[in-house]
């Protein structure tokens, strides 16, 4: 069974390597141009504060390591199952269906990292964020990075498994859409407070979360959501997302 | 000889998947048992539930009533254990897009946790016998239908299992591809690999299994070898005549009164004549139509076939 599942997870990282120049294209380009303008040009055009940067670097890397553990699963997933059924040969392995699907899970977590690993360095150097990390920092940044990869790995499953491979484009323009613009990555969520119905309705979206999670451990002096709230969600939306991708995926495996 | 398969009252309903949708009942109740080192055949037309029957034995499709066992080993209560066991070729393409052919061979063999050493040897050989040597290091977007083919049924026996199931496995090959392909599975049932493949091709049926199940509409409709089961059309062989106009009773009488008619059904402007023996009947059997100023359309004799069988048994063609 554990031979099974890093087998599994061996060719998935294999076929990850081969294709690591679009990854990074994929998981770079959107954090450079956004950095760019939004961290270089603008500042020195005068037409948003310096500091708006060190607000702006929490949302970024959340966006993109979410985005990426998302894509990682569904993508690849939403097809086998509409259209190649090359994932019947993995679930003819010698491991239970829910094996198959925590593997999946476990490749999206990976390439979310990998994602994060690209794009701090990247974001903070062009932004010229000033970050002070202490130790307490860099265990949060970990479990914020782990749980918000973890949460969006399992909620690309249920996505995969509840849509057809033609409507995953709308899926990702439809669902996506709203939930980057209502997910606190352009601002913190504690300065809704003016908007007070708008800062509840966010709290529906997990992506709010593994925002102010990066905020938290990145930028703790600015506003943020409370430590507690943050981890509670991030866990709960995470089993919640994981019991409900295990649920679908085992009935769109067996017939 | 002991039993690798044993199927029992085997049932399955697919739930409608729209609220407007019907339920399809694909097996109603199916048995059969096939011995270990046993070549075995599920014949019968699209449709029949000869994939569905194939899909429970293989852990993805979940039966609704009945029981199946591989190796004594429940497949829906210990499918783990049950996919250790058997080696399967599916009807469609599920070969991994994303590797090479070699890694396709290796990846398999690895989920299966056989070491790296025996991985590199099986693929060796198996890519030797199955003559995929030219292009084994190419992803298999390119590959022809018969390579595809080869190299699924290479995969399946990459971690060297007891079973191999085949659904399917000559649909869409040239004549050529075929006759090979059966050459290979022969080839493995002789070296005391258990297999069980469905088709809807009699003669590949006829060639190559040592029991045939002929299913259709998920109910199993006969269950023998497949001479004894050409021996049990009645008579054996077929004579189909189409006359213009419809079969009148009176005729149907007077052709069963003819030397060496067993039976004679008719069906619409067709009638079918079994019988022990061809010769000479077909001319009796005309100047009788033609006396009585029936006109004969068409006229075929066959000999005794599993393709008669079905027919005998259905009364449809498997040909469909």
């Amino acid at each position: 069974m554990t031979a099974t599942f890093i087998a599994l997870l061996h060719r998935d990282l294999r076929v990850a390597r081969r294709e690591l120049q679009y990854f990074l294209l994929r998981v770079g380009l959107q954090p450079l141009l956004f950095t760019f303008i939004f961290g270089f040009v603008m500042p020195r055009l005068g037409i948003i504060q310096q500091g708006y940067t060190a607000m702006l670097l929490p949302g970024i890397l959340g966006l993109s390591m979410t985005l990426s553990s998302m894509q990682a699963v569904a993508l690849p997933l939403v097809i086998d199952f509409g259209w190649t059924k090359e994932i019947e040969d993995r679930l003819l392995a010698p491991i239970s269906i829910s094996g198959v699907a925590l593997e999946k899970i476990l490749v999206g977590i990976l390439q979310a990292i990998i994602a994060g690993l690209v794009v701090l360095p990247l974001a903070w150097l062009l932004m010229g964020v000033h970050l002070s990390l202490g130790f307490i920092e860099i265990v949060q940044l970990l479990l914020v990075a782990i749980l918000s990869s973890w949460l969006f790995a399992a909620f690309g499953m249920v996505v995969a498994t509840a849509v057809e491979p033609q409507q995953i484009g709308l899926v990702f323009n439809v669902l996506l859409a709203p939930m980057i613009f209502f997910g606190c990555a352009y601002y913190p969520w504690a300065t809704l407070r003016v908007i007070p119905w708008f800062q509840y309705a966010v709290l529906l979206n997990p992506l709010v979360y593994a925002n102010e999670g990066f905020r938290l451990a990145l930028t703790p002096a600015m506003p943020h959501m409370s430590t507690w709230l943050v981890y509670i969600a991030l866990s709960g939306f995470s089993l919640f997302f994981t019991w409900l991708g295990l649920k679908k995926f085992q009935k769109r495996a067996l017939d | 000889m002991e039993t690798a398969i044993a199927v029992e009252d085997l049932k399955k309903t697919y739930q409608p998947k729209t609220r407007k949708g019907v339920e399809v009942r694909a097996l109603e109740g199916i048995s059969f048992q096939v011995s270990r080192g046993e070549f075995f055949g599920l014949l019968g037309p699209n449709g029949a539930g000869k994939t569905t029957t194939i899909g429970i034995l293989t852990t993805r499709v979940m039966p609704t009533g009945g029981q199946a066992r591989i190796e004594g080993i429940d497949v829906a209560h210990n499918p783990v254990a049950v996919k250790r066991l058997i080696g399967v070729v599916p009807q469609v393409n599920n070969l991994d897009r994303s590797l090479t052919a070699r890694e396709i061979l290796q990846f398999h063999a690895e989920y299966f946790g056989v070491p790296k050493h025996q991985r590199e040897q099986n693929a060796r050989q198996l890519v030797e016998r199955f003559e995929l040597a030219d292009r084994i290091d190419e992803k298999v977007t390119g590959y022809s239908g018969g390579m595809v083919q080869r190299l699924k049924i290479a995969r399946a026996l990459m971690h060297d299992p007891a079973i191999l199931f085949l659904d399917e496995p000559t649909t869409g090959l040239d004549p050529q591809s075929r006759r090979s392909m059966w050459d290979l599975l022969s080839e493995l049932n002789v070296k005391g690999l258990t297999i069980l493949l469905t088709t809807h091709n009699m003669e590949e049926a006829d060639q190559l299994c040592r029991r045939i199940a002929i299913i259709d509409h998920g109910k199993l409709l006969a269950l023998d070898s497949p001479a004894q089961l050409k021996r049990s059309v009645p008579g054996g062989y077929l004579i189909e005549l189409q006359i213009r106009g419809e079969v009148k009773e009176s005729f149907v009488g007077a052709l069963r009164s003819l030397s060496g008619v067993v039976d004679v059904k008719p069906d619409h402007d067709r009638v079918r004549i079994y019988a022990d023996r061809a010769e000479g009947l077909l001319a009796n059997a005309m100047r009788l139509l033609s006396n009585d100023g029936v006109m004969v359309t068409d006229a075929h004799v066959a000999e005794p076939s599993l393709e008669n069988l079905f027919l005998h048994l259905t009364g449809r063609s498997l040909k469909g």
